[in-house]
């Protein structure tokens, strides 16, 4: 099983994500990582799917997310020739005597301190998700008491970029 | 004998259509050829109630007659429909309004429309919608909700319709608006029609139903992601009809978008230019005539032996509409691992799902005929033709050790294939024939000859015990003009014979066989089978007990009832029940309840397991396995 990075366009409408998140859960497909939001186009949302699977029951899913009357657009993303980024919020104890070497760690993964309190540190990372697997891994020894990530967000390299096309444009 | 008065039967005489005329292969396929807007009338803009538009959207539409039942959500929706041209046919439960809609759109090729109102009468729908979607059957649901203030609070008859439908519609709409009516309805027609066809449910709040609006149209679609590909490619085409001149053992595999796409002309053509063996699906049975020298019946779990042979031992398979279906390719593992495969479909999604395609054709069944035509006339005129003779020679032989065919009863009942058979032969190829789920399904699959495109209707995908007598019914008001059997089982029988009443009040005049062997017998002979006879749960009472009275049933339900329960009997039973068309019949044949259904092919075991009768497999060539 490899690890497939799905973008879709979809028609910015209520129900659409309930229809795309359905469909992978009928056919047996497990979502690792979602996210959802509008795109240059306020009438087109773009949803980043990443799913684990084989390439031929993928092939399957393709077809079928295809077959949604919502959706536009399906472009996998090769993980060579895109950026693919992740948000982390990570709450970490750090009273006086930690504070430091935790900064430290933040500063080594270019990371910020958004919030803080008198015994924790509260962390914003953006980076690929084995970069964040790095940061939490050196957290870790501190103490994370609370921590959120959202899905992957990816993007083609290179001036061609996705769009809905000019069936779209034209509606 | 209980009858409709006159005066019943003459108010709904007054109220049907007449729309007597068959439709042709060229009416099918318009439905998969509708263009943007399916607007047949264009009235001026109006001032209406959200009501008001949805009814003229429906008379816009073309729509001749919708099946339903009022209730409060929909309410509003009625008030406007008493004075529409749209009929509409009051059924007894919404079950009945869907399958209704399904036999009248399998029946007439247009789209079928059903109409429920909230939370129960379209969960009533879910069943029906579900049968529509496996079967790709073009059908707009159309349900009242709740009011929108009220969504979401678990209000009164509150259901969430569009959520549940989401995996059994081609797709739905929550009407938020009555602006959107027109174009929400006109967009559920192009999408229940095009394409594959599929159900479209529209779900329309009772506030939106009451709101002021305007009616204009026609109104602009906005379908920006639904562009189904009709025309295939023209280099897969030609590799197919390369294919097709090579091939030394092929098989034409036809299923059901055959028919839907209006292309059963083209077919006969392509396999007489061809010359190769055709086998057609349990949904395709009428889409290649059954007495066609080339026919070698139906593929699959309860196939002819030359049919189930013939796909297992091709060295290329075409493919034409038909999706590689379990009942059809037994364990997958193992169908017909010499084979070639070409195939083409509407649905690319269909493409390669159970089965790797050689080459995917994706297309209009009709336009990967007629390009298939002119692709293989051109491979021959260059001197390149199958040389099928061999294969022909084993199939013939197998056609003839192994026809169709069943034992009489040891004790003496009456057997339901005969009855099926004489059915068939007394009714003839003209008449529509509508099959429940089970063992009578099967031999009414394989007794009768089907001749025609859509004179065999039947539950194929979803297998729902209840489809035949609402879905005749539907036929019937479709085709009215038209001799509509419905060939059901006494289970089967008892799930939905209530719609039997709304066709003795609104005249329609479907003729039911019941074939009662007073089990679940489908069930009973996997019991038989694989249960060692251990018979849990499958005798319903209705010889022992006769419990119900079929006959007195038929009769309260406002239809003439007969029975049957000896072979001598069989033919001026079916002839009474012919001359008679002014109400509904029911005729109760009373079959022995030991018959089974075979050939077969166990669930879950290859093809090549496949058994004659039990305990006889073809002894095929050992060069052959």
């Amino acid at each position: 099983m490899t690890m497939h990075t799905l973008s879709v366009l979809v028609e910015n409408k209520p129900g659409v994500l309930a229809r795309v998140s359905g469909l992978f859960s009928r056919r047996g497909f497990n979502i690792d990582s979602l996210a959802v939001g509008e795109t240059e186009n306020p009438d087109v949302s773009r949803i980043t799917i990443v799913v684990n699977a084989e390439s031929s029951p993928l092939e399957q899913v393709t077809k079928q997310l295809n077959k949604l009357v919502n959706v536009l657009k399906i472009v996998e993303l090769d993980p060579q020739v895109s950026v693919a980024r992740e948000l982390l919020l990570v709450k970490v104890r750090a009273d006086r005597a930690a504070r430091t070497q935790v900064l430290e760690t933040v500063n080594l993964f270019r990371a910020r301190v958004v919030d803080v309190a008198p015994d924790t540190l509260t962390i914003e990372a953006t980076g690929t998700p084995d970069k964040l697997d790095a940061l939490l891994r050196d957290l870790e020894p501190f103490g994370i008491k609370e921590m959120v990530q959202s899905g992957l967000v990816a993007i083609g390299r290179g001036s061609r970029s996705i769009t809905a096309g000019p069936a779209l444009r034209a509606a | 004998m209980t009858r409709p008065t006159p005066e019943t039967l003459a108010h709904s005489a007054r109220r049907a259509r007449t729309t007597a005329e068959p439709a042709t292969d060229a009416e099918h396929a318009r439905v998969a050829a509708t263009p943007a807007v399916p607007g047949v009338r264009t009235p001026a803009p109006a001032q209406v109630s959200g009501a008001g538009s949805l009814v003229r959207s429906l008379e816009a539409l073309g729509v001749e007659v919708v099946f339903g039942i009022p209730g409060g959500a929909i309410l509003p929706a009625y008030d406007p429909l008493y004075d529409s041209t749209v009929r509409h046919i009051l059924v007894r439960h919404e079950q009945g309004a869907g399958h209704a809609a399904t036999g009248y759109a399998q029946a007439t090729g247009r789209v079928g429309v059903c109409i429920a109102t909230s939370g129960p009468g379209a969960t009533n729908l879910v069943t029906p919608i579900a049968d529509a979607y496996m079967d790709s059957v073009p059908m707009v649901a159309i349900t009242g909700q709740v009011a929108r203030p009220s969504i979401g609070t678990d209000a009164f008859q509150e259901a969430d319709i569009q959520g549940i439908t989401l995996p059994i519609t081609k797709h739905n709409f929550l009407v938020q608006n009555a602006e959107e009516i027109p174009r929400v309805l006109a967009e559920a027609f192009h999408l229940a029609g095009t394409g594959r066809p599929g159900p479209v449910l529209v779900d329309i709040p009772k506030d939106v139903l009451q709101a002021s609006t305007t009616f204009s149209w026609p109104p602009a679609l906005d379908l920006p992601g639904y562009r189904p590909t009709l025309h295939p490619h023209g280099k897969q085409i030609r590799e197919a009809a390369r294919l097709l001149t090579a091939a030394r053992r092929p098989v034409l595999y036809v299923g059901g978008g055959v028919l839907k796409a209006g292309a059963t002309e083209g077919l006969r053509r392509l396999a007489e230019l061809t010359g190769i063996p055709v086998v057609t699906t349990l949904m395709a049975l009428g889409a290649f005539p059954d007495s066609h020298p080339q026919h070698l019946g139906m593929p699959g779990m309860h196939g002819t032996v030359a049919a189930v042979y013939g796909l297992q031992k091709a060295d290329l398979i075409v493919a034409l509409g038909a999706r590689f279906d379990d009942r059809v390719t037994g364990q997958l593992d193992s169908f017909a691992p010499d084979a070639t495969v070409v195939h083409a479909d509407i649905d690319p999604a269909e493409i390669g799902k159970n089965r790797h395609a050689d080459v995917p054709i994706v297309g209009d069944a009709r336009h990967v005929i007629d390009e298939l035509i002119a692709a293989v006339t051109a491979e021959q005129s260059a001197g390149r033709r199958a040389d099928t003779a061999d294969w022909w020679t084993q199939l013939d032989d197998l056609r003839k050790r192994y026809p169709l065919g069943y034992e009489e009863p040891a004790d003496g009942t009456l057997s339901p294939q005969y009855v099926i058979k004489r059915l068939g032969e007394i009714v003839g190829p003209d008449a529509i024939y509508v099959a429940g789920v089970g063992q009578h399904q099967m031999w009414a699959s394989q007794f009768i000859s089907y001749e025609k495109p859509h004179t065999w209707l039947n539950s194929g995908g979803l297998g729902t015990m209840g489809y035949a007598v609402p879905a005749a019914m539907g036929a019937k008001v479709g085709k009215p003009d038209t001799v509509v059997w419905a060939v059901d089982g006494d289970g089967c029988f008892q799930m939905t014979n209530q719609e039997l009443a709304t066709c003795a009040l609104e005249g329609i005049p479907v003729k039911i066989a019941v074939i009662n062997n007073g089990n679940l017998g489908m069930v009973r002979q996997w019991q038989t089978l694989f249960y060692n006879e251990r018979y849990s749960n499958t005798e319903l009472g209705t010889h022992k007990h006769r419990i119900p009275d079929f006959v007195k049933l038929a009769e309260a339900l406002g239809c003439v009832g007969l029975r049957c329960e000896n072979e001598a009997d069989v033919d001026k039973t079916i002839e009474a029940a012919m001359a008679i068309n002014d109400a509904p019949v029911v005729i109760d044949f009373v079959v022995g309840k030991d018959a089974m259904v075979w050939p077969m092919v166990a669930a879950g075991t290859s093809n090549d397991e496949i058994m004659f009768a039990r305990g006889v497999r073809p002894a095929f060539d050992e060069d052959d396995i």
